[in-house]
């Protein structure tokens, strides 16, 4: 019983101990449209390692993150990005995959914001 | 000459419909009045061209067709536009509706005021407040009435005391929480459910099986949160009436105030009465309680975005009394003689309960929150000749901490709960005083892998001076399977002790004897119960002609390692002793749900229950469990015209034949059968929406008018050996017809 006690203590310290660690706020702009490029932007960059928390808002463009910095850096999540399709600033997508974007997705088109994204 | 005239006039006809074909329609709105009336220079335009005209005074337009274009765009400043698919030259009429209207109708058509998630782990039924306003719902026990997954049953025969049901499984299995802090337990386990007002709720989340580590171990078929409404988010003003056929009242108000953006204070009150000495059955007992309920409640709320802080405080004071037996009884002069049968249960109940929550600013999956609890609950009754008093303390109080592990693919929450049980019971001339103290830590971990494949894995350790030192595990997995379909599957383990008398305290209302065969554990002699609850559930959401159809089935097991009996099986006794051998409980259960026309849903439910249990006399069924429950409910609600709407709803249950205790020992005029008849139960209510701010309903409940032949066993002699209201299995009471009105601004 005491064991399992300590246990879960010592987690709990170890986890607390954890989010002291570097956690560094970054902001920059990804291109995309709607909330499907939400999901795929999110889930691409949360994968890689020391990213710990993403958020993309699809009408300011915006993408958050909180990382650390030891582990990752802007360049290495742009570029993870940019290779699921959407650009940034020093990262552009490949045409293979961008072609592959659902079409409310492609966002290089200006018309397609006005596309129905209710659905997604 | 004619026949050049007609033939002029046919081919001005075919020239008219070949080359110049006309679209034509009429553009309305509704007025003040509700009446539609022409709308003027609206814009109709083919889509994606600018081929157009405008409608003329009346709202008619007339367009050139033209094969190019397929669908018409009607438009008009401060109306939502239309888009209309051209497959016939007359369109007939076009309503447009207000730009504000049309946003409202957005808002409550996108949500169903039940919900089954594909996403949550969990197998988790949301039910919203709309969904209770289609019951007469003047308490929790009754807004489970149009929501399949929750059974209603009554308690007994006398005391018409609403319970719940899950999985085939009572109350005590269950879980009850308001705002995720325990609720409806102990000494509240019979009448708790009418403590808690239908209005106050803002909604109520139902999970099936095995529950989540965080609120503790007791829970064994599953959980029910009920979240009450917020000072911030609340309406200011609330009032609500009602009445029955019955002489049954009910009153509700709440009153809201913000202090500040962040601060809310709230103020709300119930009060009901049963006044009606109803005997409809000509047993000589009445058919429902004699009642008096207050209840008070005083909420404060504290929600800072800014600094990541919230908190809520509670305060709530309840008096309930209730007079019950036979109708000529009078509790001046024949309160425990044997002139008049009759009962009296006298209830105060206060409970003061505060949370306190954190959101780290810069890290927002990392939070930490803090709940506690403290009640009072003190019931005096007497049930004929049997005395019966309980007083509970509880304290309970619970700290959580919420982060990642490496990225929020990871989550976790882990805690410590503190909780401490004090109960003191006077049994006819025995006390019973026990104490329960527990301490105990939880450990969840959540896995998402963001492809559709999701877990969550619980532990929790406890050590409690009852119970001994014990590890409660609990695990939930989901898997995406194709479009809108999930697979879900649980199991999980929960113990608990039992409060023999107050989770059964319908036996007082029979000459039953009162039997326990301990073998030596803390609670009466007896060792507490676990058990083992396993599930897998499949649902799909599909669109099938335009409309959300979505199906789901689920089939959980309850295996019991230990459990008391509760043995009704000789009719001169009830006996508590623990599990010798088997019991588990099977559930299986499918739904289905579709929108038919419009606005007209339709639910449907199949469930089928095999509960099954070793007693000192055998194997056999649980006694007074329906076989199966067919449900149908029926809604529809009329498009809401300036503010107004017609809201009809109908439900029908359709319910098995059940097990009846052995009464064969009995004289053969106090013998019963071995099973119950199957019947069916009809509830409808119409609501009438005036405004925003007011509306009126009607319904009936059981307007089949079916009722229990018999329910109480030798009525005519409650203080012979024969007398019995336990073996209940449909309702005293028949048709019961009300009206109600809110109001709130």
């Amino acid at each position: 019983m005491k064991t399992i006690l300590f246990a879960v203590f010592t987690v709990m310290l170890v986890s607390i101990g954890h989010g002291q660690e570097k956690n560094k706020s970054v902001t920059f702009e990804i291109k995309g449209n709607c909330g499907m490029c939400k999901n795929r932007i999110e889930k691409a960059a949360i994968k890689i390692k020391g990213v710990k928390f993403t958020s993309w808002n699809a009408d300011t463009k915006e993408f958050h993150a909180i990382i650390d910095e030891r582990k990752c850096s802007i360049s290495d999540i742009k570029k993870r990005i940019a290779e699921v399709g959407h650009d940034s600033e020093g990262f552009t997508a490949p045409d293979e995959v961008y072609d592959n974007l659902p079409e409310c997705c492609k966002y290089r088109d200006p018309a397609s914001i006005h596309m129905d994204h209710g659905k997604h | 000459m004619v026949r050049s005239y007609t033939f002029l006039l046919l081919l001005f006809f075919t020239f008219n419909c070949f080359s110049q074909l006309q679209v034509t329609g009429r553009v309305l709105e509704y007025n003040d009045k509700g009446k539609t009336i022409g709308l003027p220079d609206v814009n109709v335009y083919w889509l994606s061209s600018t081929i157009g005209t405008t409608t003329d005074l009346s709202g008619n337009f007339k367009i050139p067709f033209n094969k190019d274009y397929k669908f018409l765009v009607v438009s008009s400043i401060g109306h939502r536009s239309d888009t209309i698919p051209v497959n016939r030259p007359s369109l007939g009429n076009i309503v447009l509706y207000p730009n504000v209207v049309l946003e409202e109708v957005i808002v409550e058509k996108e949500f169903a005021p039940l919900q089954k998630s594909l996403f949550k782990v969990q197998n988790v039924v949301a039910v919203d407040g709309r969904e209770m306003l289609k019951a007469a719902c003047c308490n929790l026990s009754e807004s489970f009435e149009t929501n399949p997954t929750v059974d209603v049953n009554i308690s007994d025969a006398i005391l018409g005391a609403k319970q719940v049901q899950m999985l085939g499984l009572n109350s005590p299995y269950l879980m009850f929480t308001q705002e995720n802090m325990p609720s409806i337990r102990g000494a509240s386990q019979v009448f708790g459910l009418s403590f808690t007002p239908g209005s106050w709720i803002e909604s109520i989340q139902i999970t099936k099986g095995a529950g989540s580590v965080l609120n503790g171990f007791e829970s064994i078929s599953g959980h029910i949160n009920s979240e009450l409404v917020k000072p911030l988010a609340d309406k200011r003003f609330f009032v609500n009436m009602y009445a029955n056929n019955y002489e049954r009242y009910e009153f509700n108000s709440r009153v809201n105030h913000n202090i500040s953006d962040f601060l809310g204070v709230g103020f709300y009150i119930h009060a009901n009465l049963r006044n009606g000495h109803i005997d409809r059955n000509k047993d000589s007992f009445l058919d429902t309680p004699l009642a008096k309920q207050v209840n008070f409640m005083n909420r404060w709320q504290y929600l800072n975005p800014e600094n990541g802080w919230v908190s809520y405080l509670n305060m709530q004071y309840l008096s309930d009394s209730k007079e019950i037996g036979q109708s000529d009884f009078n509790p001046d002069t024949d309160k425990l003689t044997s002139n008049s049968w009759g009962s009296e249960i006298n209830t105060s109940r206060w409970d003061l309960s505060a949370k306190v929550g954190y959101v780290f600013p810069d890290l927002p999956y990392q939070s930490f929150g803090f709940q506690t609890a403290f009640s009072s609950h003190d019931q005096n009754s007497f049930y004929g000749l049997n005395l019966y008093d309980i007083n509970q303390n509880a304290f309970y109080s619970n700290l959580i901490f919420n982060s990642i592990i490496g990225s929020t693919q990871h989550k976790f929450k882990t805690g410590l709960s503190l909780t401490h049980d004090g109960y003191k019971e006077t049994v006819n001339s025995s006390s019973f005083n026990r104490n329960d103290n527990t301490i105990g830590a939880f450990f969840e971990y959540t896995y998402d892998n963001l492809e559709g494949l999701s877990f969550e894995a619980g532990i929790r350790a406890d050590h409690s001076n009852n119970l001994g030192n014990f590890v409660t595990p609990r695990f939930h997995l989901r898997q995406s399977l194709w479009d809108k379909a999930s697979f879900r599957a649980s199991f999980g383990r929960g113990k608990r002790g039992t409060n023999i008398f107050s989770e059964n305290q319908q036996l007082f209302a029979s000459s039953r004897q009162i039997v326990i065969n301990g073998t030596g554990g803390n609670y009466y002699g007896l060792r507490p119960e676990k058990a083992w609850n396993y599930g897998v559930s499949f649902i799909q959401k599909l669109y099938l002609w335009n409309r959300v159809l979505d199906f789901s089935i689920d089939f959980y097991r309850t295996s019991f390692e230990d459990q008391i009996i509760v043995d009704w099986e000789n009719p001169r006794e009830i006996a508590f002793y623990n599990l010798d051998g088997k019991s588990r409980s099977n559930s299986l259960q499918i739904d289905l749900n579709y929108e038919i026309l419009q606005d007209f849903h339709l639910r449907t439910t199949y469930k089928y229950f095999d509960v099954i249990a070793d007693y000192n006399s055998g194997r056999l069924t649980k006694p007074l469990q329906p076989s199966y429950r067919f449900f149908v409910n029926l809604g529809y609600e009329t498009q809401k015209k300036y503010e107004r709407q017609w809201r009809f709803d109908i439900t029908s249950n359709w319910l098995g034949k059940q097990r009846l205790p052995n009464t064969s020992s009995n004289p053969e005029a106090y013998q019963l059968p071995t099973h119950s008849e199957g019947y069916v139960l009809v509830n409808t209510q119409i609501t009438r929406v005036f405004s925003n701010k007011f509306e009126l309903y009607i319904g009936g409940e059981n307007i089949g008018n079916f009722t229990q032949k018999e329910p109480i066993l030798s009525s005519n002699n409650p203080f012979g050996p024969y007398f019995d209201s336990t073996i209940l299995y449909g309702p005293v009471l028949g048709n019961t017809y009300y009206a109600g009105f809110r109001y709130k601004i």
